[in-house]
């Protein structure tokens, strides 16, 4: 149940996530119990763009805020909504430790390489040799790998996944997984390679193929 | 002894009125002198989780307050500065979020025990108006009841709210009566989110328009309270020729040099704010209206000092002379020597 436009720009990766939530929410029958924390970023634009309850944070805060919502509310469903920069950068400290204490919160990260929202920055997920406004000849370093981190230090029956925005069947299955997830009391984080033909300065095709050259970068899978 | 009297230290007293006031859970971060407040709290058997930092102690309070749980962190100076960002969407989303601040020297690390520096952080803190209430106890007691209070007006007018101590007051083991607090009932948490009603709660805005009329409309409600939330002490102010402005823990020893020198005859009286944020302002200028002068004391080089000048009526013309010793306690000696010297 959309409530109001996307104001997301035309070809962006968001709204197909937001939407996938929504389906397997409504599928489920969890909308009154689902509480949507927002960080800042583009996934604040997601405010007011379901019919959910949701609040916004600071850059990087949506993890604790959600840990402190779901402690306070065991029998909500409590998802985290973020970008690569607020989960990996700004808000790395936070994720680790709440993946640590098997803190049962579903963090969903949209991973678009850059910071987007402030005009396309190197963010911890640009890809090798890729240009932005920050590294205008190209980032030298290896992109951050956020599941592949957790993974290391989560508990065995936290749900850790990476997808892709063009494959929305499996998007709905590690949502509706890492729902399943936090009923049984674990961690889940899953991360979405997501578009952002803006700040790519990509069109059409070409926004398709960056994302199909993310795949071969960044793992899809459950880890 | 009394019964109902307890022989304790400020922290036991700031976590029994926590206990009292209904907190159901809190979230902390190790750090001088405000660890005891934490320690104690989960000595009780009390409902806790230690976060990785302040900032996360901050937003967990934040989501918690949401959900309608009475929560609250503690912490002190550098902590303190770290708290500002969970304390600032508290203030953005009218959140009551309660914290027990431990003030140390500063800037930075500095010292870990004492010091009157973090009013302006306390009061004024992050990039906002400082819509929020900030209590300043003198005596043990009144951790036991500002602290209750903080909890209080918290949530019955969600302003964030801090019980604004230090290292000494928190370490101090003294006889507190705490059965003359028996009747103050508690205002009840409730969830700001519910199931079945939908809600945005958002703290970031598209149009500029749109803040400014939030921030009125802030502005509006903070001064509509602002005459039952403020309290000040006026001790021996009708005759006094001269006040002493000075609060917390200077405040207690002011009063005692207040005393002594109340026996040779001095005309000197005492202006305590107890709430630093909202200022009672109408106490302030009716006590030092037609006085000659106004002397600040205080353990910092004049945060409380510039909190009282911006609340002086402007027609009110007063000579002002300052005490400060930023980061160090201030004696009665060293109170009535200054008072002598200006009187």
């Amino acid at each position: 149940m959309i409530s109001n436009p996307a104001k997301f720009c035309p070809g962006c990766g968001h709204p197909i996530v937001l939407m996938m939530l929504d389906k397997v929410l409504t599928d489920l029958g969890l909308r009154d119990k689902a509480i949507l924390g927002l960080d800042i970023g583009c996934s604040l634009l997601a405010w007011n763009y379901l019919g959910l309850n949701t609040f916004q944070t600071h850059h990087g805060r949506v993890t604790p805020t959600v840990v402190g919502y779901k402690r306070a509310k065991p029998d909500s469903i409590s998802i985290g909504y973020t970008g690569d920069g607020g989960a990996y950068a700004i808000g790395i400290q936070n994720l680790i430790h709440a993946a640590r204490r098997d803190e049962p919160v579903i963090i969903l990260v949209v991973n678009n390489t850059v910071y987007a929202m402030t005009g396309g920055q190197t963010a911890p997920t640009t890809l090798q040799n890729q240009k932005t406004t920050t590294s205008p000849e190209g980032v030298l370093e290896v992109p951050f790998f956020g599941p592949e981190l957790l993974k290391n230090i989560a508990h065995e029956d936290a749900f850790i996944a990476r997808t892709t925005v063009n494959d929305p069947k499996t998007c709905q299955e590690y949502i509706k997984k890492a729902i399943e997830t936090q009923k049984a009391g674990h961690f889940a984080c899953v991360e979405f390679l997501s578009m952002c033909p803006t700040n790519w300065k990509t069109k059409g095709s070409d926004t398709l193929n960056f994302l199909e050259n993310m795949s071969t970068v960044f793992k899809l899978g459950e880890l | 002894m009394d019964n109902n009297k307890k022989f304790i230290t400020g922290a036991e007293v700031a976590v029994q009125a926590c206990i009292d006031a209904g907190a159901e859970m809190m979230y902390g971060y190790p750090i001088t002198p405000g660890t005891e407040v934490f320690t104690g709290w989960i000595g009780g058997g009390n409902k806790y989780l230690q976060t990785e930092d302040e900032i996360a102690a901050g937003f967990s309070v934040c989501g918690a307050v949401m959900a309608g749980q009475k929560t609250f962190t503690a912490t002190a100076g550098p902590g303190h500065t770290l708290m500002q960002d969970g304390f600032s969407m508290a203030e953005g989303m009218r959140l009551p979020f309660v914290s027990i601040v431990a003030q140390r020297g500063g800037p930075s690390s500095g010292t870990v025990i004492y010091s009157q520096q973090e009013v302006t952080l306390a009061c004024f803190g992050g990039n906002g108006e400082g819509m929020r209430i900030v209590y300043s106890p003198s005596s043990l007691e009144e951790v036991y009841l500002q602290t209750r209070l903080a909890f209080n007006y918290a949530w019955k007018y969600r302003f964030p709210s801090v019980l604004l101590t230090d290292g000494y007051m928190l370490k101090t083991r003294g006889v507190v009566d705490l059965d003359q607090f028996k009747d103050l009932e508690n205002i009840d948490s409730y969830p700001l989110i519910k199931e079945g009603e939908v809600k945005h709660w958002r703290n970031i805005y598209t149009f500029e328009e749109e803040l400014y009329e939030e921030l009125e409309k802030q502005k509006k409600d903070f001064e509509k309270v602002r005459d039952e939330i403020s309290e000040a002490e006026e001790f021996e102010t009708t005759d006094a020729e001269v006040i002493v402005i000075a609060h917390g823990l200077v405040a207690s020893a002011s009063k005692q040099a207040i005393i002594e020198l109340r026996n040779d005859n001095k005309k000197i009286g005492l202006w305590r704010p107890i709430t630093l944020r909202p200022l009672d302002d109408k106490s302030l200028n009716k006590v030092v209206k037609g006085k000659k002068k106004i002397l600040f004391i205080e353990s910092s080089m004049g945060q409380c000092a510039k909190l009282v000048k911006d609340e002086l009526d402007p027609i009110i013309s007063i000579e002002m002379e300052y005490l400060y010793k930023p980061a160090v306690g201030i004696g009665v000696d060293e109170i009535k020597e200054f008072i002598n010297k200006n009187i």
